[in-house]
């Protein structure tokens, strides 16, 4: 296996006397769909907060592509190629389907305000629509380009805020419990459309769920964390097995102390 | 009638220029969620660098406009990269404290630099007049119409059309996401403070026209835009725009029209009276929305 794209190695993360998380390690490797889980409470948000430079880590070392991720600015995430979306979704309300999704463009564009506005770099502002609408044809939202989002139904302002990220030409995506707070039929759309976008796209995906169906599914191989410590890891049918998990999730009968 | 479109006229005017001011407030403040007390002092300075360039100078008027307008810019992007960038995170409230003492450290050095007369503006129109049937029309006051009407037409279309427009939208809709996205969002921060200073010197060129002229209290003009701020809806534009012209021409009428038992100076409270009339009904402004909660 070639050198991996994203490389965790002990990451610990403490608010005060409180460890969100403890010696986490892993690899993802390029076009990888790498999931983590765990129960409530396990440091999985912090886990996502702290690769999404939101949170620095007390501790230990994460590389993207060679480079030293942890010393680079949330602004500079979306030019290496790193896109993320948020779990209480992350869209503009106001604006448009297509704007939201131009959006994700803007670090691509090159023209200044000055020749954008007077409509001199017309060739530009046609490629990256055109760039645009494909990605909202991918997720099935092109016939919404001129609605508000504010007008739209949850699972598909989802799907705005994940065109957004394809616009975005990213190389690696980082999915925050995509789908947090859907029915069961949303929950499987978004599900298939994961999967769609990691084997066509061929993108590396690392996803932060809670939803352990969904995860099952799609997820290639997976990290098991349990009161901000790593348990297991593997695939899905590995971790499935794993006593630790089993343990973690569906709890273990009390010794009545005597 | 003549009357009423002599104030009319007048209180459109008057409005168009209240228009500027309000969209200053309105611009930083969907962006960020702070209202910038400076912007009255920014409208003093802008005054001031205006009569200073064209009347010790000696520029052409239209060239001191423009370049007011680039200094007050270049203030506004300066000062949020100096004063504001630092404190970032901290509650609004900090960033809120930190433009009262701008306002009152600028409107200071304003005076301490130009001393306390009242200045020339050395505009080329003066107090000249033309005559529109039986009405009596200022140049300055026409052309406080058209200039509003032309800046507002390019504000607009650059906040439309153009990609930092989307971006500045985007970052008045969600911060974080914008910034995901790779959106520099402190550059758009600082660009709305370039343009509410430019907007602000447009203001205060025309509210130092005549019969006024470039003197302290213009400061306090844009605290009387701020009704139309208000009453507008504090994050929309369009709001910003139709609560200056409504405030003006408000203003202009009840100073005409207002029986003398209110007292001579009526027209000043009128915009304040208009304004929480129209917040009893609509909270939100006229044409703000109200912030909408996760439960």
């Amino acid at each position: 296996m070639s050198e991996p794209l994203l490389s965790v190695r002990d990451l610990t993360l403490r608010f005060g006397a409180v460890t969100a998380f403890a010696g986490v390690s892993f690899d993802v490797a390029r076009g990888e769909l790498f999931a983590v889980i765990g129960p409530n409470g396990a440091g999985k948000s912090s886990l996502f907060n702290a690769l999404s430079r939101v949170y620095e880590p007390c501790d230990g070392a994460v590389t993207f592509d060679g480079r030293d991720f942890l010393r680079l600015r949330p602004r500079q995430l979306a030019g290496i190629g790193i896109a993320r979306s948020f779990q209480n979704l992350g869209v503009f309300p106001a604006l448009t389907v297509l704007e939201n999704v131009m959006v994700g463009r803007h670090h691509l564009m090159r023209a200044g305000a000055l020749r954008g506005g007077l409509g001199l770099a017309r060739a530009e502002e046609l490629r990256h629509r055109h760039a645009a609408l494909e990605a909202m044809e991918f997720v099935g939202i092109r016939s919404l380009a001129d609605a508000a989002v504010q007008t739209l139904p949850y699972g598909l302002q989802k799907r705005v805020e994940l065109a957004r990220c394809l616009a975005m030409e990213p190389r690696v995506m980082l999915l925050d419990e995509p789908v947090a707070g859907m029915n069961a039929a949303e929950r499987a759309e978004i599900a298939e459309l994961v999967a769609r976008v990691h084997a066509e796209r061929e993108l590396t995906l690392l996803i932060v769920e809670h939803d352990m169906a969904m995860v099952m599914k799609v997820a290639e191989r997976i990290l098991v964390l349990d009161f901000g410590e790593p348990i297991a890891i593997g695939t899905p049918a590995e971790v499935q097995r794993d006593e630790r998990v089993i343990r973690a999730y569906l709890g273990e009968e009390l010794e009545v102390a005597a | 009638m003549t009357q009423f479109l002599q104030l009319l006229f007048e209180g459109v005017s008057l409005g168009a220029t209240y228009a500027l001011v309000a969209l200053g407030f309105v611009v930083i403040y969907r962006a960020s969620g702070v209202i910038n007390f400076a912007q009255g002092a920014m409208l003093l300075l802008g005054a001031y660098l205006i009569s200073w360039m064209a009347v010790d100078v000696g520029l052409p008027f239209g060239v001191a406009v423009l370049a007011a307008m680039g200094a007050l810019g270049a203030f506004g992007a300066g000062f949020h990269r100096v004063a504001l960038r630092r404190v970032v995170g901290q509650p609004t409230f900090v960033l809120v404290m930190i433009t009262i003492g701008a306002s009152i450290a600028v409107s200071a050095a304003v005076e301490a630099v130009f001393g306390d007369n009242q200045r020339l503006l050395g505009d080329p129109w003066g107090s000249s007049t033309f005559h529109v049937g039986a009405i009596t029309v200022t140049w300055v006051k026409f052309w406080g119409i058209v200039v509003a009407a032309v800046a507002l037409a390019v504000y607009f279309s650059f906040d439309r059309f153009t990609r930092w427009g989307l971006a500045m939208r985007a970052t008045a809709g969600d911060e974080e996401a914008t910034l995901s996205a790779g959106v520099p969002v402190g550059r758009v921060h600082a660009l709305t403070w370039a343009l509410a200073g430019a907007m602000a010197t447009l203001g205060g060129l025309f509210l130092a026209g005549f019969p006024s002229a470039p003197a302290h209290g213009l400061g306090d003009a844009a605290l009387r835009a701020f009704p139309a701020v208000v009453l507008g809806g504090l994050s929309s534009s369009v709001g910003a725009v139709a609560g200056g012209v409504l405030i003006g021409v408000v203003e202009v009428m009840t100073s005409g029209y207002a029986p003398s038992w209110l007292g001579t100076n009526f027209y000043a409270v009128a915009p304040y009276v208009v304004m929480i009339a129209i917040l009893l009904v609509r909270p939100y402004g006229l044409l703000g929305v109200k912030p909408a909660e996760r439960l």
